[in-house]
C-alpha cells in the first residue's frame, strides 16, 4: 500500500483529527488565562481547517474501497468546516458563561468528533465506515445536546436525543445486515451491481432510509426534532440544524444515486412521499410555535424537505442543486441563530415570538440581518434563497416530478406566512417591554458578517454556483 | 453597460445614497435627484427608441444585451426594450418621481421608507426591461416584497391584514408563474429562456401549453387584479401610505397586464387560442363587479381600489381579443389608468391627510376649502369616467373598438357587459365628486384647512399634464407602440 498517498486524499480527516488532539492539548495545559482564547484559537485551526479541505485533489480510493475522495466529496467538507466555523464564533459568549466556562474544551471536542464523523460517513466507500461515521455523528452530539446538564429541558432533550438515535441506527444497521444477506457485500460498488430490487431489499431500503431521515428529520421521522432544537443550547441547535442535517443529505444523495441506482423506482416513491409530508407538515406545524427555536425546528424540517427536491431527481444539476442549496441555507440559517444566540445571551434567554415584538426599534442592526436571512430562507430575491430554491425546483421539474414541484411552490407560500410573523414582529408590533439595546460581540458579529455575506452574494455572483457545478458531472 | 442597466441601477444607487444620508434633507435630496434621473432618462429612452426605429431599425427588441449568469440552466441576465417596455417604464418613472413628491411630508423614519421605496421601483424598472424569463420573474419578486413593510409600517387601518393578505396572494400567483416559467423552459426543449428566442423556437407541444397557459396568465393575472383572485387590492391599496398606493396600483399592477401579454400569451398562443374565452368570462366579471362594487363603498381608497379592479381588468380583457386594435388599447388603457389612478391616490392621501378621514359621508364641500385639490379631484375622475380629451377616452375607446372587431356573437356579448362599465363608473365617480366636492361644509373643523403645499401641487400638475397629455395627443403614444403591439399580436395569432 501506498502510503503517500494517504494524506492528499485524506487531509480533511487528518488535519481535523490534529486540530481535535491539539485542542485537547490546550485544555490541558492552558490555564484560567489561556482558556480566554480558547475560542480564538479554536477558531483559527477551524479556518485552517476550511483552506485545507478546499484545496482541491484529485479524487482517489483508499483501504481497498473503504475510504474514497471525490473532488465534490472536498466542497461539501469544505462547506461543513465552515458551518462549524460560524458555530463555534456564535457559542463564544455562551461559553464564557459560569456555568459553562469550565468545560469549553469539552464543546469543541464534542463538535468536531461529530465533524470528523460526517466526514467518514461521506468518504466510506463500505457500509461498516459508513456506519462507523455515523455512529461518531451521534453519539458526541447527544452530549452537545444535553450540555447545559442543569437545565432541565436540556437534559430531557439529551435523553431523547440519544434514544432516537440508538433506535434509528438500529433500524438502520438491521437494514444493512439484510443488504449483506441478500448480496454478499457491503462495499458501495459491489452492492450496487448485485442489487435487485426484492421485496426484502426494498424493505431493508426503508430501514436504511429512516436511520439517515431521522438525521435530516424528515417527517415521519421528526418527532425529536422540536423537543431536542428547543431544549439544547442554542449553538448546538444551530450545528444540528445545519451542519449535521446538510452532511446527512449529502450522505443520502450519494449512497441513493450510487449504491441504490437499481432500485431508483423504489426510492423515488419513497422519497417523493417524504418530501410532500415533511415540507407540509412542518410548514403546518410550524405556523403555530411562540417558541423560536421550536419555530427554527420546523422550519428546519420543511427545509429539508426542499433539498429533498434536489435529492429526488437523482441528476448531476440536481447534485449541484444540492449542495448549492445546502450552502446558502447554512448561511441565512446559521444567521437566525446567531440572531437568537445572542439576543439569548443579552436578553435573560428571551426566545418567544413575542418578546421579539419592537425588536427593530432596540437594536435595528440585528433585526435587519435577521430579517435578511427569514427572506433568504423563503426565496425571495434578490437574496440567496431564492437563487437555491429556485435550482432545485428546476432540478426536481427536469427529472419530471412536476406535481411535487407544483406542491412544493405552494408551500413557500406558507412558508412566507410564518417568516412574515417573525418580521412582524419585529418591525410592525409595538411592545410594552423590548429586548434593551445591547453590543454583541465581536465573534458573533464576525459570525453574522460572514452570513450576511452568503445571504446577499451567494445568488447574485454565480461564480460558487459555477463551482460546485463543474465537480459535479463526475457523478 | 447597456443603457437600459441604468434603470434598475439608479435606484440601487439611490439606495445607497440613502443609506448613507444623514438628515432628512440629505433623503429628500437623493430622492429628488435619482427619481428626476430616472425620469430624465425615461423621456431620453422614448426619444432614442423612436429615433432608432426611424433609422430603420426592424428587430423586434432594441438596445439589447446579454450576459451569461447561470450557464448551466441557460439563465442569462438579457435586457432589452419595445415600443410596449419603453411606454412602461415611462409610466414608472413618471410615478416614481410623482410618488417622491407626494410622500413629501412623510415622518416617521423616512430613510427606511423610501429605502424599501427604492428597492419596489429596482423591481419594477427590472421587469420591464428584461427579456429573460428567469431574470423577469426574479425582478418581479424583488417588487413584491417590500410592499409587505411599506404596507405594514407605514400604511394605515387594517394594515398588518393587509399586508400579510396581499403578498401572500401575490405570493401564491408568483408560485403558479414559476411553474409555468418552467414549464414553459423545458416544454421548448430547455436551450434558452429568453422570451424572444423562446417564441421563434415555437415548439412548445399544445397539451403542455394548456397545462402552463392557465397557470402563468393567473400567475400575472392576480397582480393584474383577475377576478375572482383581486381580493387583495381593495384592502391593500387601502391601507398602503399614498406614494406606495400610486406605484402599486399605478405600475405594479401593470406587471400583471403586462406579464400576461409577454409571457403568457406571447409565448403559448395555441393554448391561449383555445382557453381565451375562460379569461374573457373572468375578466368581463372584473369590469362589470369592479365597477359596481365601487358604487357601493364609502371609503375613497376603496372606491378607487375597485375602480381599479375594473380598469384593469379591462386591459387583460383587451389582451384576450387578440387583435392589434384592442391590444393597443390595453396599452393605452395600462398607461392611462395609471396615470390616473396614481393621481387619484395622490389626492386621495392629501385629502386624508388633512381631513383624517377617507370616509365619503363625513366630507362634504371641499372644494371651496381645498379648490386645488378638488379641481385635481375632479380631473383625475373625469378622465376615469372616460370623458374626451383626458386618457381615459382613448384607451377605452379603443379596447371597445378592438373587442367589436371579432365578429362573432360570444366576444360581441361581452364586449357590450363589459361597455356597460363605462356608464357605471359615471355613477360611482360622479356620485362621490357630487357628494365631497360640492355643496356645502357640513364639517366645521373642515373649513380650517389648508390647500395644498408647493409639493403637493407639483405632483399633482405632473400627472394632470401626463393625463391631458395622453389625451389631447394620443397618436404619439400610439404610435411608440402600434409597431411592437402588431408584432407580438401577429406572433400569437400565426
Amino acid at each position: 500500500m501506498d502510503y503517500t498517498s494517504i494524506f492528499p486524499l485524506m487531509r480533511a480527516e487528518l488535519t481535523l483529527t490534529a486540530i481535535l488532539v491539539l485542542l485537547f492539548l490546550y485544555d490541558l495545559i492552558a490555564g484560567e488565562r489561556g482558556r480566554r482564547w480558547f475560542s480564538a484559537v479554536a477558531c483559527g485551526l477551524l479556518v485552517v481547517q476550511v483552506i485545507v479541505t478546499l484545496v482541491p485533489a484529485p479524487a482517489g480510493e483508499l483501504f481497498g474501497g473503504m475510504f474514497r475522495y471525490t473532488p465534490m466529496d472536498g466542497v461539501v467538507k469544505g462547506v461543513l468546516a465552515v458551518g462549524a466555523l460560524v458555530v463555534c464564533l456564535q457559542s463564544d459568549t455562551w461559553l464564557r458563561r459560569d456555568d459553562t466556562r469550565h468545560k469549553q474544551g469539552e464543546f469543541y471536542i464534542l463538535t468536531l468528533s461529530t465533524l470528523l464523523g460526517m466526514y467518514f460517513m461521506i468518504g466510506a466507500g463500505h457500509f461498516l465506515m459508513f456506519f462507523i461515521g455515523l455512529e461518531l455523528a451521534s453519539v458526541p452530539m447527544a452530549c452537545l445536546v444535553a450540555f447545559d446538564k442543569y437545565r432541565r429541558y436540556s437534559a430531557e432533550a439529551g435523553a431523547k436525543y440519544i434514544l432516537c438515535a440508538l433506535f434509528s441506527s438500529g433500524l438502520m444497521l438491521f437494514g444493512i445486515s439484510f443488504f449483506y444477506g441478500t448480496t454478499g457485500t457491503l462495499y458501495f460498488d459491489d452492492l450496487a451491481a448485485r442489487l435487485t430490487g426484492s421485496p426484502l431489499e426494498i424493505m431493508s431500503l426503508v430501514f436504511f432510509f429512516s436511520g439517515l431521515g431521522f438525521k435530516i428529520s424528515l417527517v415521519p421521522f421528526h418527532l425529536w426534532t422540536a423537543d431536542a432544537y428547543q431544549g439544547a443550547p442554542t449553538a448546538v441547535t444551530s450545528y444540528l440544524s445545519v451542519v449535521s442535517k446538510a452532511a446527512a443529505a449529502f450522505v443520502l444523495f450519494t449512497t441513493l444515486v450510487k449504491v441504490f441506482a437499481p432500485m431508483v423506482e423504489q426510492w423515488q416513491t419513497l422519497l417523493w412521499i417524504v418530501t410532500v409530508l415533511s415540507i407540509t407538515v412542518a410548514n403546518l406545524f410550524a405556523i403555530r410555535q411562540k417558541d423560536l427555536k421550536r419555530f427554527m425546528a420546523f422550519s428546519s424540517i420543511s427545509q429539508a424537505g426542499y433539498i429533498m427536491l434536489a435529492v429526488i431527481g437523482g441528476t448531476p444539476l440536481g447534485m449541484t442543486s444540492l449542495v448549492f442549496y445546502v450552502l446558502v441555507y447554512l448561511a441565512a440559517n446559521l444567521a437566525v441563530f446567531g440572531v437568537l444566540a445572542t439576543v439569548e445571551q443579552h436578553a435573560d434567554g428571551r426566545i418567544s415570538l413575542g418578546d421579539y415584538n419592537g425588536f427593530y426599534r432596540t437594536n435595528p442592526r440585528l433585526a435587519v440581518m435577521m430579517m435578511l436571512a427569514l427572506f433568504s430562507l423563503a426565496g425571495i430575491p434578490p437574496f440567496a434563497g431564492f437563487f437555491s430554491k429556485f435550482f432545485v425546483f428546476t432540478a426536481a421539474f427536469q427529472a419530471g416530478f412536476r406535481v411535487l414541484v407544483f406542491i412544493a411552490l405552494l408551500n413557500t407560500v406558507i412558508s412566507l406566512y410564518y417568516y412574515l410573523l417573525i418580521v412582524k414582529a419585529m418591525f410592525i408590533t409595538p411592545s410594552d417591554a423590548p429586548i434593551a439595546p445591547f453590543r454583541s460581540d465581536n465573534y458573533t458579529r464576525v459570525s453574522l458578517a460572514l452570513c450576511l455575506a452568503g445571504v446577499l452574494l451567494l445568488g447574485v455572483v454565480s461564480a460558487v454556483y459555477d463551482g460546485i457545478n463543474a465537480l459535479s458531472f463526475g457523478l | 453597460m447597456n443603457i437600459l442597466s441604468l434603470f434598475p441601477a439608479v435606484p440601487l444607487l439611490m439606495m445607497l445614497g440613502l443609506w448613507l444620508s444623514k438628515s432628512r434633507r440629505q433623503i429628500h435630496a437623493v430622492m429628488v435627484a435619482g427619481s428626476s434621473a430616472l425620469l430624465v432618462l425615461a423621456v431620453w429612452l422614448v426619444f432614442r427608441y423612436l429615433g432608432l426605429r426611424e433609422a430603420g431599425e426592424t428587430a423586434q427588441m432594441l438596445l439589447t444585451d446579454s450576459v451569461v449568469w447561470y450557464a448551466p440552466l441557460n439563465i442569462h441576465y438579457a435586457v432589452g426594450v419595445d415600443g410596449i417596455s419603453v411606454a412602461m417604464l415611462l409610466l414608472s418613472a413618471i410615478i416614481v418621481f410623482t410618488g417622491t413628491f407626494a410622500s413629501w411630508q412623510m415622518q416617521k423614519d423616512v430613510k427606511a421608507y423610501f429605502l424599501w421605496f427604492c428597492l419596489l421601483s429596482v423591481g419594477v424598472f427590472g421587469f420591464f426591461i428584461s427579456v429573460d424569463l428567469f431574470t423577469m420573474f426574479m425582478f418581479y419578486e424583488v417588487a413584491l416584497i417590500p410592499m409587505y413593510l411599506l404596507i405594514g409600517v407605514w400604511g394605515s387601518g387594517r394594515k398588518e391584514y393587509s399586508a400579510m393578505k396581499l403578498t401572500l396572494m401575490l405570493m401564491g400567483g408568483s408560485a403558479l408563474l414559476l411553474i409555468g416559467i418552467l414549464g414553459i423552459y423545458f416544454g421548448a426543449g430547455a436551450t434558452t429562456m429568453n422570451v424572444q428566442e423562446i417564441a421563434a423556437l415555437h415548439n412548445i407541444p399544445v397539451e403542455l401549453q394548456r397545462i402552463w397557459f392557465p397557470l402563468v396568465f393567473v400567475g400575472f393575472g392576480v397582480l393584474g387584479a383577475l377576478f375572482p383572485f383581486h381580493t387583495w387590492s381593495p384592502d391593500g391599496h387601502a391601507s398602503a401610505p399614498t406614494a406606495v398606493s400610486m406605484l402599486h396600483a399605478g405600475v405594479l399592477m401593470k406587471l400583471g397586464g403586462y406579464g400576461c401579454f409577454r409571457v403568457a400569451m406571447y409565448l403559448l398562443p395555441d393554448a391561449a387560442h383555445e382557453l381565451s374565452w375562460i379569461f374573457i368570462i373572468l375578466t368581463t366579471i372584473s369590469v362589470v363587479y369592479g365597477a359596481f362594487s365601487a358604487c357601493v363603498q364609502t371609503d375613497l381608497k376603496y372606491i378607487n381600489a375597485y375602480s381599479s379592479v375594473s380598469h384593469c381588468g379591462l386591459v387583460l380583457f383587451a389582451i384576450l381579443m387578440m387583435n392589434t386594435t384592442a391590444s393597443t388599447g390595453a396599452i393605452l388603457q395600462m398607461l392611462s389608468h395609471g396615470l390616473m389612478t396614481a393621481l387619484f391616490f395622490a389626492l386621495i392621501g392629501m385629502i386624508y391627510g388633512r381631513t383624517h378621514t377617507r370616509d365619503v359621508r363625513q366630507l362634504s364641500g371641499l372644494m371651496k376649502v381645498m379648490p386645488f385639490l378638488a379641481v385635481g379631484y375632479v380631473i383625475a375622475g373625469l378622465a376615469n369616467l372616460g370623458l374626451p380629451g383626458l386618457s381615459g377616452f382613448v384607451a377605452e375607446m379603443t379596447i371597445f373598438n378592438g373587442a367589436f372587431m371579432n365578429a362573432d356573437t360570444f366576444h360581441r356579448v361581452v364586449t357590450v357587459i363589459a361597455c356597460t362599465s363605462i356608464v357605471i363608473t359615471a355613477v360611482y365617480i360622479l356620485r362621490v365628486v357630487g357628494r365631497i366636492l360640492y355643496g356645502t361644509c357640513e364639517n366645521p373643523e373642515h373649513l380650517k384647512l389648508s390647500d395644498a403645499t408647493w409639493d403637493e401641487r407639483f405632483a399633482v400638475i405632473c400627472l394632470v399634464v401626463a393625463i391631458a397629455g395622453m389625451g389631447l395627443a394620443p397618436l404619439w403614444v400610439s404610435d411608440l407602440i402600434r409597431g411592437s403591439v402588431s408584432e407580438l399580436i401577429a406572433h400569437i395569432l400565426s
